[in-house]
């Protein structure tokens, strides 16, 4: 019988409890939203409640109550200057659970975790500015690539139409195969290098994410 | 300690299983964009729940 258990032990020791549950507190504090499993999220819930209703007292004794958990600077400020302020005199329920779904790995049924006064925040910033830097840096090199090829451009139509031919037949004459050389060496470092540097971007953004996600 | 006297049966086994069942998910369609999603759960598609954006979706 577990009549009167409280609480969850989410598969760690009370000490890694109680260390997951201040960071969790502290990345809420700073991101006003974070994204974790739904049990940890409703685990956090029974942390993070009642340090802001003693935060909201704003006494001295009241900072020292909350210090001993958040240990973030930034994060203590944004709780007793911003986040007070937002909450007012809200009377509990600061926070909101928000089911996601399951995540690939380990199944384990996510959900979002915000604090209600701060719900017009939505990350909208992020694909915006991922599609213009890549469309500008894309263009940019497109325009570097043109001015090298514009000697070749005369002879790339009758030379493009060759192509296919030639990959079938023997090779009919020297000039047009010295020209086709000089192209296929150019397109491929023209796609070649954006792609790289998606790869670094979604690379940095993973690493946000897995901060995030304790 | 007690033992079982009788080999349980594949037949009584079996029976057992019958009401192992896969159950289907209960999913409705999104108010946002229409797609089907899982109910009580913000859509993976547009990033709605409750008539609000709550997550921008990659891509
Ligand atoms: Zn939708």
């Amino acid at each position: 019988m577990r009549h009167r258990v409280k609480g969850r032990k989410l598969g760690r020791t009370a000490s890694h409890r109680l260390a997951t549950m201040r960071s969790l507190a502290t990345a809420l504090f700073l991101h006003k939203k974070i994204v974790t499993t739904l049990a940890k999220a409703k685990h956090a819930r029974t942390f993070i409640e009642p340090m802001i209703t003693k935060a909201k007292a704003d006494t001295v004794h009241a900072r020292r109550l909350v210090e001993v958990h958040i240990k973030d600077k930034e994060a203590f400020k944004e709780l007793f200057g911003d986040i007070i302020q937002k909450v007012g005199d809200r009377p509990g329920g600061y926070t909101r659970i928000i089911k996601l779904g399951q995540r690939r790995g380990d199944a384990a049924e996510m959900a979002i975790l915000e604090l209600v006064d701060y719900s017009d925040i939505v990350e909208k910033e992020k694909p915006r500015k991922k599609v213009v830097k890549e469309k500008a840096e894309t263009v940019e090199e497109a325009n570097v690539v043109e001015e090298t090829t514009e000697t070749v451009e005369a002879s790339e139509e009758v030379a493009e139409e060759a192509a296919p031919e030639t990959e079938a037949t023997e090779e009919p004459a020297a000039e047009e195969t010295v020209e086709e050389n000089a192209e296929t060496e150019e397109t491929p470092a023209e796609e070649a290098e954006p792609k790289a540097e998606e790869k670094k971007e979604e690379t940095s953004d993973k690493n946000e994410d897995e901060k995030k996600d304790n | 300690m007690a033992h079982p006297k009788r080999k349980i049966s594949k037949s009584r086994r079996d029976k057992r299983r019958t009401h192992y069942k896969a159950s289907v998910p209960s999913l409705t369609t999104c108010s946002n964009c229409g797609e089907l999603k899982l109910s009580h759960r913000a859509c993976p598609n547009c990033g709605y729940y409750a008539g609000r954006s709550v997550f921008v979706p990659e891509g």
